[in-house]
């Protein structure tokens, strides 16, 4: 039985929402040994980390926040500390907080002491540091030894990237190898950075939207909806029923085009053309619904603050009804032939395996979790808009292998589309947009999370005393799952690994903002 | 086999035609921008364009030269149509965005001088086989997208002999995606520098001409820088791919003025 009470440790954090605003100070400010200890009671406790990143505090000081979320029980906490230029890594007692603490050493400068491997995450000038900080050395600048190394005899190293071989994001691999065989593949990333958080944070309606769906261009929904979620808490802003069941028909019809579109690049990735071929058009059918909907292929412009930018009147609803069904129907012998065929199978069968354990340990999220038996999904653990009234299951395979995360795709596919099939049938009645006006003059704390294609995508907020935004942090599921793709090669063949990372399809551009 | 067989029957041919018979670009489609100003002088316009959240208006410099539209910066976003019918911007169905010119993509209207193609000379050497290589540099990955999708088998670049390839040393020419940010702008360069002689250059979508909706970021890039010498500018956030087929068709002089078929490839 599950303790009635939280153990002590966790009740040191702040209970908080999906979309729902607190003040700040209700947020406790705990000396960071702390929240060192509290962070990893908690993790032992089942919880895990939604997010940790830096916010200046004053001059001198810079805040760290730290969001946990225990999944089964639905719950979501937050809790903060106050540190100068360096501080004892979190990451040495949380494999998971790792990637988290690189960000914040690279963003703003401070140095998590004891962190297990600190390179540079993205490879940029420090951004949101304290004011007074000035210039003070970035210690992960001009770090070049930041990979894996291994001696001995026909041990060799291949580097790809960062331009690709193909129409790819740019990213570097650097392999390392025995004859044919991986030992281990280290991933530099930073080539996409823009600077999206900084632009969020100087630019308020009606841009930051444009520069949300930007974050990842295949996540135009998800992306604009968690930076909708957030911005509409913080405004007190109650979307209608028929705008959310509108943005969960985009979020699902998004779904179901990127998974068809991977099993399409899976099926390219072992020469197997004509399944390759059938779900690239099939995919294409999903993009040019979100086109009818709102005039273009990736959803652009449909999700704006206070709801959504494009109603479905009933007639496009029919329609969009009719193209729903056709496509299931196409779909389903194109996947049975590519699932069917032994020679298929035997590509995708027990490669690049992610063991549950790491999922756990690492914090990975989405398919990827999914895929090795991690029952996490937003849209189930901490429901937000249409899915507080509607369920879509959560699949899971337990494999964890490129196999596992193919036919996890396409389960998924099959629920999204009866779930869009439903919506389309019964759009509640109402607007579709209502005002979002500017978030109340008190400093408050937001966290919105989505259950994107591609796993939890999370948007942060801090505002000041104005209302204003002081720090808006963007975590995609990318930015927790590269760390997947690196531990799947190990033991594989250096072939293998166009068809294992098609099998996470993991975002350049959500990882680099 | 059977299986397969019943299949590839069940799909059909979905391979459409290009140009387009019927164009089936919903009502909704946000293609070319266009600026109407009927009877406003300067400055007199409604206050609304100057709420557009991208630098689509751009006003000229000499204080009559008057507003015109940059569809290199031009985000496709439903904000950015503003005003009222005879006097604001407003977004046709129209795919067809792309010149030989980043100074192409400005215009008063939202009209574009009908692109020119290349000489005759590389008309003859890419007309019939256009090898590309992609290098995406501080982008979303929605042009990128895209650029698959128009490899696809409904759009089939492939059919009129343009295809994107492995290494730079087998190209013809690149495809700049992105805003060419700092990590990037050595690799978009040596990636060039590469690409054996006589090479081309596409700029595709709105950060490659000028920062897209990250513009004003320091982290970001404006777009190609001016060492990569452009010979084609794609519009779009992202582009059609049917926008991109068009403009790269009409680079290599395959197709008309007008919208009739492609014409035959120059040269035996």
């Amino acid at each position: 039985m599950a303790p009635t009470t939280p153990p002590v440790e966790t009740r040191r954090f702040a209970r908080l929402g999906n979309r729902r605003a607190v003040p700040l100070v209700d947020v406790p400010v705990l000396p960071i040994s702390v929240l060192r200890d509290a962070i990893a009671a908690a993790i032992t406790d089942g919880w895990r980390i939604v997010s940790l990143f830096g916010a200046p505090e004053n001059a001198s000081s810079l805040r760290i926040m730290a969001v946990v979320a225990d999944d089964e029980r639905g719950h979501l906490g937050a809790a903060s500390a106050v540190v100068g230029t360096s501080y004892p890594a979190i990451s040495a007692l949380c494999p998971q907080a790792a990637v988290f603490e690189r960000e914040v050493a690279e963003q703003c400068g401070v140095l998590p002491e004891g962190h297990p491997r600190l390179t540079a995450l993205r490879r940029h000038a420090p951004d949101h540091r304290p004011p007074a900080w000035g210039t003070a050395v970035n210690h992960l600048a001009g770090d070049t030894n930041v990979f894996t190394h291994f001696e001995g005899d026909e041990v060799h190293e291949v580097a790809v990237g960062p331009v690709h071989a193909g129409i790819i994001e740019p990213g570097h691999f650097r392999f390392q190898a025995h004859g044919e065989n991986v030992l281990a593949l280290d991933i530099i990333l930073g080539y996409q950075h823009r600077g999206v958080e900084t632009l969020l944070e100087r630019h308020g309606a009606p841009r930051a939207v444009l520069v949300a769906e930007s974050i990842a261009g295949d996540s135009v929904i998800a992306h604009a909806s968690a930076y909708c979620g957030a911005i509409e808490a913080l405004s007190r802003s109650h979307k209608t029923a028929r705008a959310q069941s509108i943005r969960g028909i985009a979020l699902e019809l998004e779904r179901v085009a990127n998974h068809v579109g991977d099993l399409g690049a899976m099926a390219g990735d072992v020469a197997y053309q004509p399944a390759a071929a059938f779900f690239g058009r099939l995919r294409g059918e999903c993009l040019n619904m979100l086109m009818t909907i709102s005039g273009n292929r990736y959803g652009r412009g449909l999700i704006r603050p206070g709801g959504v930018g494009f109603d479905i009147p009933p007639d496009m609803a029919r329609e969009l009804g009719a193209r729903v069904s056709g496509l299931a129907r196409d779909l389903r012998p194109v996947a049975d032939l590519f699932f069917g065929v032994a020679s298929v199978q035997s590509r995708l069968d027990g490669v690049g395996v992610v063991t549950r354990e790491a999922c756990l340990t690492l914090g990975f999220v989405g398919p990827t979790a999914r895929a090795s038996q991690v029952h996490r999904d937003v849209r189930h653990d901490h429901p937000y808009g249409v899915y507080r009234y509607v369920q879509i299951p959560v699949a899971t395979a337990w494999a964890g292998d490129v196999y596992a995360r193919a036919l996890l795709r396409w389960v998924e596919i099959q629920r999204s589309l009866e779930f869009i099939g439903e919506q389309l049938d019964a759009l509640p009645a109402g607007d579709v947009r209502v005002p979002c006006p500017p978030a109340p003059a008190r400093a408050e704390f937001v966290v919105a999370m989505e259950e994107g294609w591609r796993g939890e995508v999370v948007h942060a907020v801090l505002t000041d005393e104005g209302g204003r935004v002081r720090r808006h942090k963007v975590t995609d599921p990318s930015f927790r799952n590269w760390t997947a793709l690196s531990l799947s090669m190990p033991g594989n063949q250096i072939s293998d690994f166009p068809l294992c990372n098609k099998s996470f399809n993991l975002s350049y551009a959500g990882h680099d903002l | 086999m059977l299986e397969f067989a019943r299949a590839r029957l069940a799909q059909g041919t979905a391979t459409i035609d290009f140009p387009p018979s019927d164009r089936g670009f919903p009502e909704r489609f946000r293609g070319r921008p266009i600026l109407e100003c009927a009877g406003c002088t300067g400055g007199s316009c409604p206050d609304d364009l100057g709420t557009i959240p991208s630098r689509l208006l751009r006003t000229g410099q000499a204080p009559d030269a008057g507003t015109v539209l940059d569809m290199g910066a031009c985000l496709f976003a439903p904000e950015e149509a503003v005003g009222s019918a005879g006097c604001g911007v407003s977004f046709t169905r129209d795919h067809r965005i792309a010149s030989r010119t980043r100074g192409g993509l400005l215009t008063p209207t939202g009209l574009i001088e009908p692109l020119a193609a290349l000489d005759e000379r590389m008309r003859k050497l890419l007309g019939r086989s256009l090898r590309l290589r992609s290098v995406s540099a501080g982008s979303c990955n929605g042009c990128e997208a895209e650029l698959t999708a128009a490899s696809n088998v409904v759009f089939d670049m492939a059919r009129f002999g343009i295809q994107f390839v492995a290494s730079p040393r087998h190209a013809d020419g690149i495809v700049v995606t992105g805003t060419v940010n700092a990590n990037m702008r050595d690799a978009l360069e040596r990636t060039y520098a590469a690409v054996p002689d006589p090479r081309i250059v596409i700029a595709v979508g709105a950060c490659a001409a000028s920062g897209g909706p990250f513009y004003g970021s320091e982290q970001a890039g404006d777009g190609v820088p001016s060492s990569i010498p452009v010979d084609l500018w794609i519009a779009g956030c992202p582009p059609h791919p049917l926008t991109i087929l068009d403009g790269l068709l009409r680079l290599l002089g395959r197709l008309d003025r007008g919208d009739r078929a492609p014409t035959a490839p120059p040269g035996p």
